[in-house]
């Protein structure tokens, strides 16, 4: 009997050591396949928005996704501005528009491909379809294309940083 | 007792120590295996035998293979293919093993559904071998990662955003699994790992788990018949083979069994020598580039039925049906509530149901290596409700089957 305690004892012991090593263990390898401090500082592209031409779509890339930027022609305005959801996801940059999102389809996020004829992306994995100012138009996707994190400086656009304009998009669940 | 004596013979001094007659009783020559059985029972020895072949194989690539992002497709069409001799034999033993298992493995599966081997004591055996198809299904796709080609890297980045859960966005979980916001060296890094340590010995313990499983309740036979094991083993054992309804493991049914591996090999090898590019995708021939998704991605042929059901959903619906169908399987012993385990063309109802299922996965399969359009994608629409729609009936259809 006084045995048996004891070795109850022990038991409850070597289980609460045990207990607390698992713990540490669990934090340390979930810890470990975080990504690492370089990865997350390298996270700030700037572009120059002056350069781009109307109509003509741009692959830019920021943390190793494409960002799609695509300067609106007055055709593409127009048709932007019949529609509310189109025209607040623009961006507004020394007066013209653009289009500038991250190039990756809300499915699954493979990059759709833009479609000069029709002015609008098609993704060919599950046949999700955007319009020219990145919204939507034919489900699996769930949403338009997210707009990264950027702040307005002049003529330029620095991804990675949140400025007031698309803070206001995020507030509005125009972006995610 | 440790009481040993001066060994008579190498046998005995090794008989002394580890029993090996004993073990040799135990796991071969006493391990009994019912007559009536057909050519569909030899799959597990072929899976044994591809499974070692991937492994063999494995070894040789993991030699000259670089899991880095720069080197990764370098090392495999370069080095392995060009520079290592014989690299080509590996390289192309290892691609076609990978697809073919599944082949084996399919066919397996659906051997132990239509025989009703997944019942009466014999749940675990069926538990074990769908965890195994889960942990070779991380081993397939994990290994598709490392030649770090286009189709690579898109795989990788397509299946990794499924653990966003749609529209819960956990976008941090999916950050968590790659390491990084795109699939990049810390994604190579860790599925390498995962395809050649953790996951490996993962398969390795399921398959011991699997063996074990089959121990008590023995393998099942044509007729589903319940065989007495110790009374037929004892009939054989005294003499009366004839009679006996049951055979020795090893060599009675081994020999059967090796037959079939060497027709098997044979096929393996003309597919590894002649054919081996349908395990080749084309488009993993261009190095990975993060900037341009390949016209149509599409998955391995094996998982092209699951793929399909998730495709013309919407994302949250496509991924709860995708969830389903990859944990459903797991569940048929429980689904089933028919006392028969005999072969399904006789249990009436239950029969169409296996044929509607195999024709309908052979369906999904099709559409799913089609590109989304037009009629494909009604066809594919379809046929994934079926399949739900069949699972959801499982239950009940055989509820109402009759005592055979």
């Amino acid at each position: 009997m006084e045995n048996n305690s004891r070795r109850g004892f022990m038991g409850k012991a070597f289980g609460a050591v045990a207990g607390i090593g698992a713990v540490g263990s669990l934090y340390a390898m979930k810890k470990s396949w975080d990504p690492l401090p370089s990865v997350k500082a390298a996270g700030f592209t700037t572009l120059d928005m002056s350069i781009y031409e109307e109509a003509v779509m741009v692959t830019e890339k920021w943390r190793g996704k494409p960002i799609f930027v695509l300067k609106q022609s007055a055709e593409m305005l127009k048709k932007a501005k019949e529609n509310p959801r189109d025209i607040e996801r623009l961006v507004e940059v020394d007066g013209s528009h653009y289009m500038m999102c991250i190039g990756l389809c809300t499915h699954l996020g493979c990059i759709p491909a833009f479609r000069q004829d029709k002015n609008d992306f098609k993704c060919a994995c599950h046949g999700g379809e955007f319009d020219a100012s990145g919204m939507v138009q034919l489900v699996p996707p769930p949403r338009g294309f997210d707009i990264p994190p950027f702040r307005i400086d002049g003529t330029k656009l620095v991804l990675g940083e949140v400025g007031p304009e698309w803070q206001a998009m995020k507030d509005n669940g125009i972006t995610l | 007792m440790a009481h040993f004596t001066k060994a008579t013979s190498v046998k005995d001094w090794f008989n002394q120590r580890l029993a090996i007659e004993k073990v040799e009783k135990v796991m071969m020559s006493e391990y009994w295996i019912p007559k009536n059985i057909n050519f569909l029972w030899a799959m597990g020895m072929v899976l044994v035998i591809t499974f070692a072949m991937l492994l063999v194989s494995g070894i040789f690539l993991l030699m000259y293979y670089v899991p880095t992002v720069d080197g990764a497709f370098d090392s495999v069409n370069y080095t392995i293919m060009r520079e290592v001799d014989f690299g080509w034999l590996w390289r192309h033993v290892h691609g076609v093993a990978a697809s073919v298992v599944f082949l084996i493995i399919y066919i397996h599966m659906f051997t132990g559904i239509y025989y009703g081997s997944y019942k009466k004591g014999r749940e675990m055996i069926w538990i074990s071998g769908m965890l195994l198809f889960v942990a070779f299904s991380a081993e397939a796709f994990s290994g598709y990662m490392l030649p770090w080609g286009q189709m690579s890297y898109w795989a990788g980045m397509v299946i990794t955003n499924l653990f966003a859960g749609g529209s819960l966005h956990a976008d941090g979980l999916v950050e968590w699994i790659r390491g990084d916001y795109v699939p990049a060296q810390a994604f190579l890094g860790r599925f390498f790992m995962l395809h050649v340590l953790l996951i490996p010995l993962a398969i390795i313990g399921l398959i011991a788990l699997h063996f074990g499983a089959l121990r008590i309740p023995h393998v099942n036979n044509q007729d589903g018949e319940e065989i007495d094991f110790d009374e037929e083993a004892k009939k054989y054992l005294d003499g009366k083979k004839a009679e006996s309804k049951v055979m020795r493991f090893a060599n009675d049914f081994m020999a059967k069994d090796l037959m079939v591996v060497g027709v098997f090999l044979v096929f393996f090898f003309y597919l590894v020598f002649y054919n081996y590019g349908f395990a080749m995708d084309p488009v993993n021939f261009d190095p990975a580039d993060g900037l341009s998704t390949p016209a149509h991605i599409y998955p391995e042929w094996y998982f092209l039925w699951s793929y399909e059901i998730l495709r013309p959903f919407n994302i949250d619906l496509g991924l709860v049906l995708f969830a389903f169908a990859q944990v459903i399987f797991v569940l048929l012993p429980f689904l089933d509530r028919s006392p028969n385990s005999v072969p399904a063309n006789r249990r009436g109802l239950f029969g169409i149901w296996f044929w509607v299922m195999i024709v309908n996965l052979i369906v999904l399969t099709a559409m799913g290596k089609l590109p989304p359009e037009g009629i494909f994608s009604t066809i594919g629409l379809v046929s994934a409700i079926l399949f739900v729609v069949q699972w959801l009936a499982l239950p009940f259809i055989t509820k109402l089957e009759k005592k055979v």
